[in-house]
């Protein structure tokens, strides 16, 4: 059986994650509305993980697969706790565009 | 281990303890608990180096005495929280909890053996301040705080975490001897290097060091004093202890680039750091400007790594300490007036005598006056990279040194010549004790360095 990953070539999926990644990030920087901000977060970690899952099978080792499961259990509480934060602040003003937070300057 | 466990263990008392109404309690039983934690922890120093786990945690005298120094701050962090919180007396113990979690994280992230614990311990200590720096959901300020900093921790958290599949990608393994092994070996793909650039970026992002540091003013003002201590002095040091160790442990000889890279950031961190400092009128600001200084500063050791282990810890150490008494003095003087503006300092050395001592000796000891050991640890820093050959570094350090007084004399005087608009308040205990106490160690590690110099 040909090994798909063979077929492809590792320097593509490194280029595809690299992409997402680079997506995450500017949607980070440019997007205000704070749960498409927490989105783009989470496009960065996926595109984190499938780059390790795609070394996984490059190397034939099984660690990176289990670090994928760290990362998705670390990525679901950070973003309980960024959630729960976001909440505190539609309380307080009533909205949640990251612009409307300009109380601290200097 | 026996100490992650430890403390681990004590975080889940902590949280049980409000289950069976003990919440008296919680607060002694954690000191208590702490200061066995921290006996037990000096009893091993000096023990051969052990590892656990299939290498997951490697424990040497590196990992024990930056732990026994985290205990130490998070042992005061703690004793200051009872007074910090009494309005939110139901809650104590979700804060003293999570400050005990902080501390298994940073306990974690010295003593990883394996990058997927340094990941790990990275985020405990970052999801726990994410929640500390939020923790007053009725106040907008503390709220986007919390919000800034989870946006850029996060963003941070997704670099380190891209930089650390491009290291497994090109060396096929997460353990860092078997990574140092590779690429001793030679023949690694480039990929390693870029892995290695997104790793620094984001650990720089978390000590706050410049062109990475624009989210710490405004999140160490917006915080909860205590959270701002918090992360100001226990947090910052544990991220410089897993960066020191991480790139000692994946490099085998830093590159002739990195060493330009980690000189030219150092000196913008010193030089942004004091300069911004000099113009801020509110003291958790102006103290979060010094941090990035200090980070500067401890950037440095990087120069020389072979020698600068033990001049890192004394310099976090003397860092450490200095800053938990002068929040410590913050906390009590602004306690319950909702700002920390300069003017609230005035006329303290009237009305507070020891507490105008304490704060002086801190600010003094930050800025590197001698008998403090924030003097001695920039002597010894500066002695090091000297020897390694970096005398321009060394001379932009000692200017911004010079600047530095500066602002921390703005506060000393303001305590010292300008007289009190208000009445007199008792300080409370807690804070008083605390001041005293980490001010006294800081003075001693100043007297005697060879206390913990011999160790490293």
């Amino acid at each position: 059986m040909e090994n798909i990953l063979q077929q492809i070539g590792i320097e593509n999926y490194i280029y595809l994650s690299t992409l997402l990644f680079c997506v995450g990030a500017f949607g980070v920087l440019y997007r205000r509305n704070a749960i498409v901000m927490f989105m783009s977060i989470e496009i960065m970690l996926n595109a984190v993980n499938l780059l390790l899952v795609a070394f996984s099978t490059y190397h034939q080792d099984a660690a990176g697969q289990v670090f994928v499961f760290f990362s998705m259990a670390v990525a679901a509480a950070e973003v309980a706790v960024g959630l729960a934060i976001l909440v505190a602040i539609y309380r307080n003003l009533n909205n949640i565009d990251i612009d409307s937070l300009k109380k601290l300057k200097g | 281990m026996t100490t992650l466990i430890a403390i681990a263990g004590l975080g889940i008392i902590c949280l049980i303890a409000e289950i069976f109404n003990l919440r008296k309690a919680i607060v002694p039983v954690s000191i208590i608990g702490l200061l066995a934690i921290l006996g037990l922890n000096i009893t091993e120093l000096n023990l051969v180096g052990s590892t656990y786990y299939n290498n997951m945690i490697v424990e040497n005298n590196y990992s024990r005495i930056f732990s026994a120094l985290f205990i130490v701050l998070t042992t005061f962090l703690v004793a200051l929280s009872p007074e910090f919180h009494k309005n939110h007396k139901t809650k104590i113990s979700d804060f003293v909890a999570i400050k005990l979690f902080l501390l298994a994280g940073a306990v974690a992230m010295v003593s990883f053996g394996n990058l997927a614990m340094f990941f790990l311990g990275i985020e405990i200590l970052s999801i726990s301040l994410y929640i500390l720096a939020a923790s007053e959901p009725k106040n907008v300020s503390s709220n986007e705080a919390g919000m800034k900093y989870f946006l850029m921790g996060s963003f941070a958290s997704g670099v380190i975490l891209f930089g650390i599949a491009l290291i497994y990608g090109a060396t096929g393994s997460f353990d860092v001897e078997t990574i140092y092994n590779t690429v001793s070996g030679g023949n690694i793909p480039g990929w390693f290097f870029i892995g290695i650039v997104l790793l620094t970026i984001g650990l720089l992002f978390k000590i706050a060091a410049v062109p990475f540091h624009f989210w710490a003013p405004d999140v160490y003002e917006g915080s909860p004093a205590l959270t701002t201590a918090t992360m100001s002095t226990l947090a910052k040091v544990a991220a410089m202890a897993a960066f020191f160790k991480l790139m000692k442990g994946l490099n085998h000889e830093v590159p002739g680039t990195y060493v330009t890279i980690i000189i030219i950031v150092s000196a913008l961190s010193m030089f942004v750091g004091n300069l911004m400092a000099l113009k801020q009128s509110n003291v958790k600001r102006m103290l979060a400007f010094s941090g990035i200084s200090h980070a500067g500063f401890m950037l440095m050791v990087f120069l020389s790594p072979p020698t600068t282990t033990g001049v890192l810890f004394y310099y976090a150490a003397a860092y450490g300490l200095a800053g938990i008494a002068a929040f410590a003095v913050v906390l009590s003087v602004c306690g319950n007036k909702g700002n920390e503006e300069i003017y609230n300092f005035n006329g303290l050395g009237k009305t507070h005598p020891l507490m105008a001592a304490v704060l002086t000796c801190s600010l003094l000891s930050m800025a590197g006056i001698p008998i403090f050991s924030g003097f001695f640890a920039k002597f010894f820093l500066f002695g090091e990279v000297l020897r390694a050959g970096q005398v321009a570094i060394v001379i932009i350090a000692v200017v911004n040194s010079i600047i530095s007084v500066g602002y921390y004399f703005k506060l000393i005087l303001a305590m010292y010549t300008k007289d009190s608009t208000e009445e007199k308040q008792a300080v409370p205990f807690a804070y008083s004790v605390v001041a005293v106490v980490a001010i006294l160690l800081n003075i001693a590690l100043g007297l005697y360095p060879d206390l913990v110099l011999g160790y490293l």
